[in-house]
């Protein structure tokens, strides 16, 4: 639908920097390590001693030619024969120590991370993820994650021994000669310096690689979510050109990285191969002079043999790394947000105080004069800024409301006026932008946010239920409560259909849970709500997918309920708006957003607000009419 | 090994400290939603297998030829030594004579053969990594477009996240294994062939003690192969729960927060992530087991060769450079057999990822395309009719955990109902009556179990999709809107449609008017799932879709449930001149809708309980629907 848009990018930080050095990511790696880095000593040593063990057989070999052999030793030979298969099985099991220690070290690194980017974004605020497609942050939870992981408990491991090696290798050509040794090690610079410049190249390409990822997995999760509309358009089509067009430049991008590595890998491996000629024309030279003895070539050439794995590697090592560094930038974008809304860490006990003694029902009709419960106060409201450019238009301005304990407000407004976002306002999902909501006389940004949300309880317009049973999905957020809340809330939401599910409460409710009849869905969310008595309900529009029989029903129920609580009711409908004392309309402010333009009770407001009287009135002109 | 099978026998999960167990929180459901075809081990891998082929099939020639330059690459690089040698051996006494010829001819050897070698790598790596990505980005659209086909009730149990990560983590094995072992492979099995010959040919005799190790490899191997294939289905199948509830978390947020559910999230995900890490680290430990295992195996044949090599040298029974080559060609025999295990390894993964993909795959369509269409009569006139359909939503198992079968719930017992051409049908009842089943057979989401469900006479079932969509499109509770534009997302009702088209269906509905007040007006992007727009909006825009693509039959489940009254006032004004043509289903709450209706049907318990022209219903003296209209009259008070 938008394959020519850019991809929606990341909010609160500049889009596309790549932070600091070239490995920055990488290295703020080190906080996850360092629960590990015995472990990772461990690796690094037995993976040395691995290389050196590796290297002593082949000597053992030569010692046997050398010595029982020439003397006939028979003994000797069993016992140099043993120490061969003892070296053997050293190195051996030198490699099990390696491998069993990366099991733990490098998933339980893996783990970590991957627990604590979940936990991350979980305290994200919806503004957040109001911005961020599900699939590119599965692309990190999933691959990028992996990537970090391969890196750490592979080529991290072999990027230091190769380079040891490297370093012990060299100093000991130059030792053996010289003039030799340090051409060796003088031609590996530009070798160093090009790999370096194509590096940087690969790391942008792989990053691009990446993140279409991710737009390729967003692309996957809406042609799943979306599979009802999709089959009753017929769009199938439609949807799989959209995924194969994405697909394919996927598959283009990730040629290009492929085509870049394989440069580098050619030039890798070229090098060591023109830097053994040259020895062994420059030292073929030496020879003839007598300036060198061929046993010293030779030993010069087997050890040089010995560095060209190393060199080799370093082509898929670097690899490997960038991969992980630009796996470890995409991941610390998102660990880099920080929640715009956090609770005030000093503010629980004192709100909690406060609830206890107030849970008391107050008389219902005490609106007047008893200190009120919640409070809206001059809110104004736009959504966050770097979410589109629209922003800053206002949607709610100057919103003054008070609602008494236990007294029931409904919001009436036209659709799109800002009454969901409104009520959002009160569990903190977003924060206002000017005045401010009091719960209990103290605003509830200096509250914290269980205990903010612990007690005010909401059920959003659409059910959003959750692939678990039905009982979890009831107790959502008070895992304490018993049969007989659950029992009472499912009461109270007209939903005991429940029982009748091949399970009961044990049933699994599908994903969104659209096993579900629309009606029972809204029911169930509800029930959710209602459950614990809470001593706010949040309700929007909680009765629309119900028929007028059951939704009769629901509300004796509610009222019940209502008349205990604090209420914020989002209604459509006359019946819904019955359920409250007063109702707050929704409509213009001269200075653009919404605000509350009348408050009174439903009859009232009948008589005096002609605008109310359009949007609730029953004398439909369709009635009017006649049938 | 004991050590290994212990850790591979710990308990599946560990209760964890929590006011509710945790393993309790996914509740029962008839079907596993991640075993698609039962079938045992063997079937899967042969299944998997075939896919493979299937996929590589295309590429056979791509395949030889980058074999083929794999195998000049790997012999250039076994020149190199051998000139070394050649260069030392013959040119440095040249040299002493004055003729650097030699000498030269060797170096330049050198020079040529990594040159070649370094170019023709470069061309193979890149064949390799095309047809890698040819490989998957086939498997991707041909995955893509089953999970398209596959029916509604496919998706309702395996779940969005399921499929993300069929698409994105099950393709990624597969791209592994085809992107980088190929040369490993390739590499591996020339170095064990060749050498293996060279060894054979070098001494018969001691290569005797090659042909006993071969057994203890053969076991290790199988041992290895049993493991990692539990090992990576577990993997594979705990990765997919982590991301189930990954997605479900991230999409379900605002409950999240207003319901404090973040620790228990937290528990639970702490849960699935330990799992995955267990799958995986069992994996990883048989690899542990294995290279070493191989190394181990070479170490004994090694010393074996040494030792009793030593003594036929000692015998004069072999030469003492044939004893060392010997010795050291064993050694770059074993060597590559560590590559092969690393190729394995991946094989295994990627084998237990395709075991999925090709589950997927040849998942059964369970509401088919016809094999030959009938072809719709133009014009369409729009008439339904159900003949004694019976249905109930499909399940897999009837079976519990506890083993108790539990019948199915019929939600339409037996129907029968004829909508004739162009006629407005309310269709009301209370919630979980079947309203919204009856409405989804009309639209072919689920095929009847029994009976028929028919479009001017021809069976839903003989039509192909393209006509049936096309004649019938329906706008459901859960009107979902894509990542694009208000426009974009109208004229997914009708690719075709040009931008005058749009606003036009926008304006026919009361859209327009929100719309051209948003920042970019049709240009606006909707966000994830529509989120910039409230749920009313979003209701006008699915409206606006369904008007837009023009179908002969409109099946209206709840639409306008969240608009206001105005708003709900407007688009039934709309449908007055829109329907006027059209056959239409309506299912609403609210009774106003009626008042459009030439029909209206009353549901209860998947039966039609009462049938008439809502004068004629209302006329009654006692009746549901009089009941209902009553206490909706009430309602408006
Ligand atoms: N996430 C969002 N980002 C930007 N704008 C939004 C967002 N959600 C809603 N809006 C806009 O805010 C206005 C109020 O929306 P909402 O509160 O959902 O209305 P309603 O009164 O129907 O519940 C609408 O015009 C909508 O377009
Ligand atoms: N996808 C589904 N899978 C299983 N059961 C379902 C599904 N959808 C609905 N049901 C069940 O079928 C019954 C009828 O549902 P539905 O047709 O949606 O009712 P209505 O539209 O009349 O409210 C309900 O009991 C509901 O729980
Ligand atoms: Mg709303």
């Amino acid at each position: 639908m938008h394959a020519d848009r850019p991809p929606p990018m990341v909010l609160s930080m500049p889009p596309t920097s790549p932070s600091g050095g070239s490995f920055a990511s990488l290295w703020r790696l080190k906080t996850y390590v360092r629960p590990y880095r015995w472990q990772m000593l461990l690796m690094f040593a037995v993976a040395l001693g691995g290389t050196l063990v590796g290297v002593a057989v082949p000597l053992l070999t030569k010692a046997v030619v050398d010595g029982p052999l020439r003397h006939g030793e028979r003994g000797e030979l069993w016992q140099l024969g043993l120490y061969a298969l003892l070296f053997g099985l050293a190195e051996a099991v030198l490699i099990l120590a390696r491998r069993l220690t990366l099991a733990t070290t490098a998933l339980g690194i893996e783990k970590d991370l991957r627990d604590q980017l979940y936990a991350h974004l979980q305290r994200l605020d919806v503004g957040f993820h109001d911005s961020w497609q599900s699939g590119q942050l599965v692309a990190r939870m999933t691959s990028d994650i992996s990537a970090i992981r391969r890196f750490l408990g592979f080529a991290l491991i072999f990027l230091v021994v190769n380079s040891v090696t490297f370093a012990v290798v060299g100093v000991l050509l130059i030792v053996i000669h010289p003039l030799l040794g340090g051409l060796v090690v003088v031609l590996s610079l530009p070798l160093s310096y090009v790999i370096f410049k194509y590096e940087r190249v690969y790391r942008r390409q792989i990053r691009a690689v990446q993140d279409q990822q991710g737009e390729v997995a967003t692309d996957v999760e809406e042609s799943a979510l979306g599979i009802r509309a999709v089959k009753a358009f017929g769009r199938a089509g439609f949807l799989t050109e959209r995924y194969l067009a994405k697909s394919r430049e996927l598959r283009g991008l990730q040629l290009t990285q492929i085509k870049t590595l394989a440069e580098i890998w050619a030039l890798i491996i070229a090098q060591p191969q023109a830097v053994l000629a040259l020895v062994v024309l420059g030292g073929g030279a030496a020879v003839a002079d007598g300036t060198l003895t061929l046993g010293t070539l030779i030993a010069f050439i087997s050890l040089y043999l010995l560095l060209i794995w190393p060199i080799e590697s370093m082509g898929w090592l670097l690899a490997a790394s960038q991969e992980a560094n630009t796996a470890a930038e995409r991941v610390f974008e998102v660990l880099d947000a920080r929640p715009r809304i956090r609770g005030s860490s000093h503010g629980h006990a004192a709100g909690q105080a406060r609830v206890t003694e107030r849970t008391r029902p107050d008389a219902a009709d005490g609106a007047g004069d008893a200190e009120p419960r919640l409070v809206f106060e001059h809110v104004d409201f736009s959504y966050p800024v770097a979410l589109d450019r629209s922003s800053g238009t206002p949607i709610l301005t100057d919103v003054n409301l008070r609602l008494a304990a236990g007294e029931t407000v409904a919001l009436v407004g036209p659709t799109g006026c800002g009454k969901t976002t409104l009520t959002a306002l009160v569990p903190r999902l977003y924060d206002v932008t000017g005045g401010r909501v009091l719960l209990d006389g103290t605003d509830v940004r200096e509250m914290s946010l269980t205990g903010l949300r612990a007690r005010v309880a909401c059920a959003f317009e659409d059910p959003t239920l959750f692939s678990a049973s039905v009982r979890e999905n009831l107790v959502l957020g008070r895992p304490e409560a018993s049969a007989a809340q659950v029992e009472e809330a499912l009461r109270i939401a007209q939903a005991q259909f429940v029982h009748d599910l091949p399970w009961g409460l044990d049933t699994r409710v599908g994903e969104q849970g659209l096993s579900l009849s629309g009606g029972q869905r809204q029911r169930l969310a509800l029930a959710r709500a209602v459950l614990g008595r809470p001593p706010v309900l949040v309700l929007d529009d909680p009765l629309s997918a119900l028929d007028v029989h059951t939704e009769g029903l629901v509300e004796q129920a509610l009222r019940a309920v209502l008349a205990e609580t604090t209420g914020l009711v989002v209604a459509h409908r006359a019946s819904t708006v019955l359920l409250a004392d007063r109702v707050a309309l929704l409509g213009p402010h001269p200075s653009g957003g919404h605000t509350v333009t009348a408050l009174g009770t439903h009859h009232e407001l009948l008589t005096a607000e002609p605008a109310y009287r359009d949007l609730l009135s029953q004398s439909s002109d369709l009635v009017e009419e006649g049938v | 090994m004991t050590v290994l099978d212990t850790d591979t026998a710990s308990p599946a999960a560990e209760p964890q400290a929590g006011d509710i167990p945790l393993d309790d929180w996914r509740g029962v459901a008839a079907e596993k939603a991640d075993e698609i075809s039962a079938g045992g081990g063997l079937f899967l891998r042969a299944r998997s297998r075939r896919l493979l082929g299937s996929l590589l099939r295309p590429h056979r020639r791509a395949l030889a030829w980058a074999s083929c330059l794999i195998i000049v690459v790997t012999g250039a690089e076994m020149a190199g030594p051998y000139l070394v040698s050649v260069g030392i051996d013959s040119g440095i006494p040249a040299i002493r004579r004055g003729d650097w010829a030699p000498v030269g001819a060797a170096v330049s050897g050198i020079l040529v053969t990594a040159l070649a070698g370094s170019l023709l790598r470069l061309r193979f790596l890149k064949l390799a990594g095309r047809i890698g990505q040819d490989v998957v980005y086939d498997l991707r659209g041909r995955v893509f477009r089953q999970f398209q086909r596959l029916p509604i009730a496919f998706h309702e149990r395996y779940t969005s996240g399921r499929v993300i990560s069929r698409l994105t983590n099950d393709l990624d094995a597969l791209g592994e294994l085809v992107n980088a072992s190929l040369d490993g492979l390739i590499n591996a099995i020339l170095n064990v062939a060749v050498i293996g010959v060279v060894l054979a040919v070098l001494d018969p005799g001691l290569s005797l003690f090659l042909l006993i190790c071969l057994p203890a490899l053969f076991l290790l191997l199988r041992w290895y192969t049993r493991g990692s294939r539990v090992a990576y289905r577990r993997t594979r199948e705990t990765i997919a729960a982590l991301i189930v509830h990954f997605v479900e978390t991230l999409n379900g947020i605002r409950a999240v927060h207003a319901f404090r559910r973040e620790p228990r999230n937290d528990a639970i995900f702490h849960e699935l992530s330990a799992d995955y890490k267990r799958a995986n680290a069992d994996a990883m430990r048989l690899m542990a087991w294995l290279m070493p295992g191989i190394k181990a195996i070479g170490a004994v044949m090694t010393a074996a060769v040494l030792i009793f090599g030593g003594f036929q040298v000692m015998d004069h029974a072999l030469e003492v450079g044939v004893l060392t080559a010997y010795l050291l060609y064993l050694r770059r025999f074993f060597d590559p057999l560590q590559d092969l295990a690393m190729f394995y390894n991946s094989y295994q993964s990627a084998t237990a990822a395709l075991e999925k993909l090709s589950g997927v795959l040849e998942e059964e369509a369970g509401v088919p395309e016809p094999r030959q269409p009938v072809q719709l009569p133009r014009p369409v006139r729009g008439e339904l009719r159900f003949e004694a359909v019976r249905f109930a939503y499909p399940r897999r198992e009837q079976q519990s955990a506890d083993g108790a079968a539990h019948p199915e719930k019929i939600v339409l017992p037996e129907l029968d109902l004829t909508i004739p051409a162009g006629q407005t049908v309310a269709l009301v009842g209370a919630t979980g009556a079947g309203k919204s089943t009856l409405a989804r057979l009309m639209c072919r989401f689920y095929d009847p179990d029994a009976g028929v469900a028919r479009l001017d006479g021809i069976d839903l079932r003989d039509l192909g999709d393209g006509d049936l969509r096309s004649a019938v499109v329906m706008v459901t509770q859960e009107n979902f809107l894509f990542t694009g534009t208000v426009a974009d997302n109208i004229r997914f009702g009708r690719p075709d449609a040009t931008d005058a088209q749009v606003e036009q269906a926008a304006r026919a509905i009361g859209a327009h008017q929100f719309i051209a007040a948003l920042p970019d007006g049709y240009a606006t992007d909707v966000k994830k799932r529509g989120g910039r727009l409230s749920a009313g909006q979003r209701q006008l825009v699915a409206f606006a879709r369904a008007f837009l693509a023009d179908p002969a039959v409109l099946v209206l489940d709840e639409a306008t449930s969240s608009l206001d009254v105005p708003s709900e006032r407007l688009v039934q004004r709309a449908l007055r001149t829109i329907l006027a043509e059209r056959t239409a289903l309506i299912i609403a709450h609210r009774l106003s809708t009626v008042e459009i209706a030439d029909r209206v049907l009353v549901m209860e318990g998947g039966r039609v309980v009462e049938d008439g022209a809502p004068a004629q219903l209302l006329g009654a003296a006692t009746g549901r629907f009089v009941d209902m209209h009553s206490a909706w009259v009430d309602s408006l008070a």
